[in-house]
């Protein structure tokens, strides 16, 4: 698989990505600079990373969201492309409207970082067809503005077209409001758009790709891609 | 203008005039002014830090540099060094602890090195108190608020809580970065010829004298000075750091340094003294933030995020490219010369004019006189029997894991994201943090970290505080298995001007050195803090030391809190400790009193030596280096995090009080899976082991003194 | 001609106000039992060059639907003046 990452000035986990893609593919990972006009061709896999681009300021992902590389990332979404936009990453996504909703600040006021459990409730989607169904998996999260909201209406739009794809859990399984680290509505940590070809989350799987730092579920998210490219899509 | 205005001396005016053999004008004196200050001189110091080790095996580069390097091997090497910026935020909590993170940062990346871990040391006054409540709140926001959105984990740190620092509290920042040898920057490398190059933010008012401000003890109203503190954007930071290491990798800097206290003056004049060189800067030509700023001005600017680079002027136009890329200023404003002298302009005539060496490193040192406190005797009486042994030993553990500064900060760390960049193997919470460093093509190895400061011991018997405060470091790393490879430490203390004040510093000095000599472990790197204090209230004397060691793998790594049923307990190490300035005389006894164990070599030695054994070959589950409350909170902590009780039976050989909360000395406590006890107790033969009893059940029960559940355990850790 | 536009811009009134709700607390506790509510926005201030002040309102309102304002959370007010020299 084809994986390319983009770096807007201010992202700080491109690197990371870079390096549990590389790692688990066994190929190089192109990294895209924020200000080109195209990505390398047979790209299969975009990701937008984590950090704080722009250094969060007027909103977060509000002005990588109008980068120049941001014109190919949505045609490649339109084309079917795979397109993964991790914690800053999905502000970006959200921002561009390639998916929709907004992260407001986390109900603590405060940043969060800390391990954290998922439910994962779709297992249909390119992104998470190595999950099993309901399975309950850790990735960390570390964010300052992670709560997602839509008004409710939408909210309930959003779960009847089944674009939820991983929720805040406790490891039993129950995503009762309390369990949920930042207060996200519904407990939404994960969506896809409605074509399910543009996933973004809060949680971060390249955190979770080494189980000497910080587990091995963020593998299933790469596995799931690989076998979905292979898979002839 | 005179003198006394800019903070000299009588004396170092006449030092002036003397090398100068001519008045200096207005700017030079105003830069005197912050040159010689406390804070960029370490006039008061400097004899006393030639006390610390500075050579080892593993030294690349020592003192006197941005940051102290270790070598790590197959070609690379970690760069590091702790930083205060106590009166900043002392003033202004969020920018004060910000501009600090950015400020250490700065440091590592001048060496070339990429930033990878940040700790921090932080005291506070009563934390029950507002105003703690407010510098705290603030402090913490600022840390994590740049830390954060820099792209640096925050692997650890250190939060202390004593009223002596309520009016002047202290945020002490250490970083680590990780640096290719062979791509190391230094500041004796410039040439005449070369141009002079500012990177990055503009340059505004922020911050002026700046480096004057920390080295005069705070005023009754702070409001006034609030124009000093610099505003910290770690956006641009984030931008420098990408654009200084593009700018290393390939090849485009002949040297680099950051601006820091006292700015371009500081920054420039350093380069021109350690490479011999001369230099001409044109003010004029500085990209400036406001309108009308003078020479002095500009020259003492403490705008963050700036870095001078040393450029041949063959690279120029492709260092342009690199900075536009990452949209920074980057503008030439002077030249190295062959003459040997350091030039400023401005307006076009010559502001300034001096020999390169005299601005930086030759304010005369100051020898302070030092004096025995008088009631040091009084400090350290402490008779053990005229304290009334409690009678509720599991009331006094509960009430030692309320201690705010032994309970969890859990809520503190989870505000920093610990694991930006995945290299972090263990991060906050722990006796020690864990890195992994990549090196290429070579194998990855391994980095713990260790911060102490015991600043009780040091108030009430300096020597040995300052002893054991290194040590504890350095047991830390070898019970988990790491070989120290050297330290960095901070000397945050009240005036010098004060004798006993002065006599404290060097008694603490020589601790930390003798520990650091008998252990074999050079200092690499620091930084002094004086003047903490006010008219109402001095800080306790407060030596920080953050210890780096290696781990070439984590096979050899021993965890802590990893007990299992049935692992049998042992504390390696003297069963006898002492009260002397204990938190448990502290915390019970409301006493600040009493000697510390007197450091011993030999044990220390011996101690280590098996230890790391103990580490290497398996022999243990679970360790934890005995600190702050002793054996019982030791347990506490192991039986907390492992969600594991015990069963405790020994012959107490001493007081229980004394056994249970005692402090001090090279002491562990361990958890041993049966199968490994023959090979545990070969290991540790010959030296005092205790053995304790059993990991079991969920209740922590030591006969004959305390039983509590783990329950009740979690309850006051976590209050 | 110069002018100077303000912009106000607060979240529109069904989304959660987090910032407003600790600010209203924070208040609550220092005395002020008059307060109602709190709603915490922001305030830009833009110079720029517009031949006319319906032009640089114009302007001003690209700017927010561009890139200064999030439709989906938030609103906004422009006031507009001329600025001298």
């Amino acid at each position: 698989m084809n994986v390319s990452v983009v770096v807007f000035p201010g992202s700080n986990c491109d690197q990371d990505a870079v390096r549990a893609l590389a790692s688990f593919s066994g190929r190089p990972v192109a990294q895209v600079w924020h200000g080109d006009p195209a990505l390398p061709a047979a790209t299969d896999l975009v990701i937008l990373p984590g950090g704080f681009s722009y250094g969060d300021y007027l909103r977060t992902g509000a002005m990588a969201a109008r980068s120049p590389i941001m014109e190919a990332v949505r045609r490649h979404a339109y084309e079917g492309g795979l397109v993964l936009g991790i914690c800053n990453g999905f502000q970006i996504l959200t921002e561009a409207r390639l998916l929709p909703g907004a992260l407001l600040p986390n109900k603590t006021l405060t940043f969060v970082c800390k391990p954290c459990t998922l439910r994962v409730e779709r297992t249909d989607t390119p992104f998470t067809g190595a999950f099993r169904s309901n399975q309950v998996v850790q990735f960390p999260i570390a964010h300052h503005e992670g709560l997602f909201y839509l008004p409710e209406e939408e909210l309930d739009e959003l779960e009847r077209r089944g674009q939820v794809v991983f929720r805040y859990a406790s490891p039993e399984g129950s995503i009762a409001p309390e369990v949920s680290p930042n207060g996200s509505l519904r407990n939404i940590a994960g969506i896809v758009n409605e074509r399910g070809n543009v996933l973004g989350l809060m949680p971060h799987p390249e955190r979770a790709s080494d189980p000497v730092l910080g587990g091995r579920d963020g593998l299933l998210v790469w596995q799931s891609v690989a076998g979905w490219i292979e898979g002839g899509h | 203008m005179d003198f006394r205005t800019v903070g000299l001396t009588e004396n170092e005016y006449k030092t002036i005039l003397r090398e100068l053999g001519r008045t200096p004008n207005e700017t030079e004196l105003r830069l005197f002014g912050v040159m010689w200050s406390e804070h960029c001189s370490y006039k008061s110091t400097r004899p006393l830090l030639r006390l610390f080790p500075t050579e080892g095996r593993a030294v690349v580069q020592g003192p006197g540099e941005n940051a102290g390097v270790v070598d790590l091997g197959e070609g690379f090497g970690l760069a590091f060094k702790v930083e205060s910026h106590n009166h900043p935020s002392a003033v202004e909590p969020y920018q004060g602890a910000a501009t600090g993170v950015g400020g250490i940062i700065r440091d590592i990346l001048a060496m070339g090195a990429r930033p990878v871990a940040s700790m921090d040391g932080l005291f506070f006054g009563d934390p029950e108190l507002r105003k703690t409540k407010a510098l705290r709140q603030g402090i913490v926001a600022g840390i994590g608020g740049y830390g954060n959105a820099v792209g640096v984990p925050t692997v650890g740190g250190k939060t202390v809580y004593d009223e002596a620092y309520t009016e002047n509290p202290l945020v002490n920042a250490f970083c680590a970065g990780v640096v290719r040898l062979e791509d190391m920057v230094r500041s004796d490398t410039a040439q005449p010829g070369r141009l002079v190059v500012l990177l990055g933010a503009k340059t505004g008012r922020d911050g002026i004298a700046g480096a004057a401000f920390a080295s005069v003890e705070l005023a009754e109203d702070t409001s006034a000075s609030r124009p000093q503190v610099q505003i910290g954007d770690p956006f641009a930071e984030k931008l420098l750091i990408e654009c200084c290491l593009e700018l290393l990798e390939k090849g485009l800097i002949d040297s680099m340094q950051d601006m820091g206290a006292a700015g371009i003056i500081s920054s420039s004049s350093e380069i021109a003294a350690k490479s011999d060189v001369g230099m001409v800067l044109d003010l004029d030509r500085v990209p400036l933030r406001e309108k009308g700023m003078t020479p002095w001005e500009i020259a003492l600017s403490e705008s963050q995020e700036r870095m001078l680079l040393i450029v041949n002027p063959d690279r120029m136009e492709q260092v342009l490219q690199v900075a536009a890329k990452w949209a920074l200023d980057c503008t030439v404003f002077g030249e190295t010369t062959g003459d040997g002298r350091y030039v400023m302009k401005a307006g076009g005539a010559v502001v300034v004019d001096l020999p390169p060496a005299f601005i930086g490193g030759n304010a005369p040192v100051i020898h302070w006189p030092s004096r025995e406190p008088r009631d040091l005797e009084e400090r350290q009486r402490l008779e053990v029997e005229e304290l009334s042994p409690p009678k509720d030993l599991g009331a006094v553990l509960r009430s030692l894991l309320e201690d705010p500064n032994l309970g969890s900060k859990t809520w503190i760390s989870e505000q920093y994201d610990s694991m930006v960049q995945t290299n972090t193997v263990i991060g906050p919470g722990g006796p020690v943090s864990v890195l992994r460093v990549l090196r290429g093509d070579s194998a990855p190895v391994f980095v713990a970290f260790s911060m102490e400061a015991d600043p009780w011991k040091c108030r009430t018997d300096p020597k040995g505080g300052g002893a054991e405060t290194m040590a504890r470091t350095l047991r830390s790393l070898s019970v988990c298995g790491a070989e120290p490879l050297g330290w960095t430490n901070c000397l945050n203390f009240p005036s010098p001007q004060d004798p006993e004040v002065f006599w404290e510093m060097r008694e603490c000095v020589q601790g930390m050195a003798d520990a650091a000599r008998a252990l074999a472990c050079p200092v690499v790197s620091g930084n002094v803090s004086l003047y903490n204090e006010t008219p109402q209230k001095k800080i306790l004397p407060t030596p920080l030391v953050v210890t780096a060691g290696l781990l070439p793998d984590l096979d050899g790594f021993l965890p802590w809190s990893r007990w299992r049923e049935g692992d049998h307990l042992f504390l390696a190490g003297m069963p006898n400790a002492a009260l002397g300035a204990s938190r448990y005389l502290l915390r019970t006894f409301g006493l600040l009193r009493g000697k510390v164990l007197p450091f011993d070599a030999g044990a220390e030695q011996d101690f280590t030596a098996r230890a790391r054994r103990t580490a290497k070959e398996g022999a243990a589950r679970s360790a934890r280096s005995l600190a702050g409350g002793g054996l019982a909170v030791a347990l506490a902590k192991e039986a907390l995090e492992s969600g594991i009780g015990a069963r405790l039976d020994v012959q107490i050989p001493t007081r229980p009080d004394v056994f249970l909360f005692g402090e001090g000395g090279p002491r562990a406590l361990y958890a041993v899976p049966p199968a490994s006890l023959p090979l545990f107790r070969s290991i540790w033969r010959g030296a005092p082991l205790t053995e304790l009893g059993v990991a079991t059940g969920n209740i922590l029960d030591v006969k004959r003194g305390f039983s509590l559940s783990l329950a009740e355990l979690r309850d006051s850790w976590r209050r | 001609m110069r002018h100077r536009a303000e912009i106000v811009v607060t979240l529109k009134s069904g989304v959660l106000d987090i910032q407003g709700k600790a600010v209203f607390q924070s208040l609550q506790q220092l005395g002020y039992g008059e307060l109602e509510d709190v709603r915490v926005g922001k305030v830009i201030h833009l110079l720029l060059d517009a031949p006319t002040p319906e032009k640089a309102r114009e302007l001003a309102r690209g700017m927010c639907e561009d890139l200064l304002v999030n439709g989906l959370i938030e609103e906004y007010r422009i006031s507009l003046e001329a600025a001298e020299r």
